[in-house]
């Protein structure tokens, strides 16, 4: 008795693997999204540490 | 001929559902909820995409610390009724997987809630695994009957945390409502050993039921829930509460009080009669209780910008 190429077994393993291989996708999406929402949030102009600086004169004018 | 089949290994191989049950789903979800608020009750707004990110991290680390718990308690979750059919004792998931998805699963978890949020988030993030995980289940559960009460700080620090990621700081606030899981961790437990009678017995834990008692253990649930009670109440005259939360804390303060003197007022004889009626009844309320004190907050929280929540 052969073995068949395709087995029960071989289903249900397919079955975890794309559920693993979308979890991974899932979080490189993730990564992604986090990396540009930090990148943007962040003023690069000031250095780190300080403080938010105060409205300019002709932005509250 | 061998059927390839015909081998255990192969038969009971485990699926993705089977890894997820490790990560106690359930406590999960109670550990997202209790993140959600602390972090939307704080003062400071976090970017969606921000909170979205770190909640997921934390119920990550959550289930994570849930897997180590299934690896260690192996041999006497296969003991109890209750747990029997978990992942490890039901044969479907080797001991060594869930140690090594735990192991995986915290150190990430941890690095991503410091990239997400920051630092101090994921430094108490860490050191709720390592309570959970090490303080809780390897050295208290089956040492001391004061488990359930040292262990219930594990699953107190999540509003903790959630204040953490959005404020980078501690509060009064924050640990009003650890306090408040804290202190209803025992009372609610104490009364599941109660109806669940010979599991801790078979499984050699020694809740309280075992080493002082079932009247002990009932005179301990009415001490804990009528300092839970006061602490419940007086948090809605802080910073997080409000008209509601007062509300909501005093109605369900009164039936839990209720019930809790009820339990006490009874003998094994007259529960066995109803076979443990007040004290499921006292379960399921306390189920309510901590969700509907941590929405009444949420509520609360939400309702602020628009001029109704909060005092």
């Amino acid at each position: 008795m052969g073995i068949r190429a395709e087995h029960e077994i071989h289903g249900r393993r397919k079955g975890r693997n794309i559920g693993v291989g979308l979890m991974l996708g899932g979080f490189v999406l993730l990564v992604m999204v986090l990396t540009f929402v930090k990148i943007t949030d962040t003023d690069f102009t000031r250095a780190p540490g300080t403080a938010n600086p105060a409205p300019s004169a002709e932005a509250t004018d | 001929m061998t059927d390839i089949t015909n081998t255990p290994a192969v038969t009971n191989e485990a699926q993705l559902g089977d890894y997820f049950a490790l990560m106690k789903p359930r406590v999960m979800q109670l550990v997202v909820f209790t993140v959600l608020v602390g972090m939307l009750a704080a003062p400071t707004s976090v970017h969606p995409v921000v909170g979205f990110a770190a909640i997921l991290f934390v119920a990550i680390g959550a289930g994570a610390s849930g897997a180590l718990n299934m690896w260690w308690d192996a041999d006497i979750d296969a003991v109890m009724r209750r747990t029997s059919k978990r992942p490890i004792p039901a044969g479907k998931v080797e001991p060594g997987e869930a140690l090594a998805l735990g192991v995986a699963l915290s150190g990430l978890s941890v690095m991503m809630l410091g990239l997400a949020a920051n630092l101090l988030a994921a430094a108490m993030l860490a050191f709720t695994i390592f309570f959970y995980a090490v303080i809780y289940s390897m050295w208290l559960k089956r040492a001391t009957p004061q488990n359930i009460v040292i262990g219930g700080a594990a699953g107190a620090f999540p509003p903790v945390i959630g204040w953490i990621i959005a404020t980078g700081s501690f509060s009064v606030e924050a640990w009003l409502m650890f306090t408040l899981i804290f202190m209803w961790t025992p009372p609610h437990f104490w009364a599941l050993a109660l109806f669940m009678r010979s599991d801790y017995d078979d499984a050699e834990v020694p809740m309280l039921t075992v080493t002082h008692g079932r009247p002990s253990t009932r005179r301990h649930i009415l001490a804990y829930t009528v300092l839970l009670a006061i602490l419940a109440v007086g948090t809605g005259f802080s910073a997080i509460g409000g008209y509601i939360y007062l509300s909501v804390a005093v109605i369900l303060n009164v039936f839990f009080l209720m019930g809790a003197y009820r339990i006490w007022q009874r003998d094994e004889v007259m529960a066995e009669v109803d076979n443990y009626l007040a004290e499921r009844k006292f379960f399921r309320l306390s189920l309510y209780y901590l969700f509907l004190h941590f929405g009444a907050i949420l509520l609360e929280a939400t309702l602020r910008p628009w001029g109704l929540g909060g005092w």
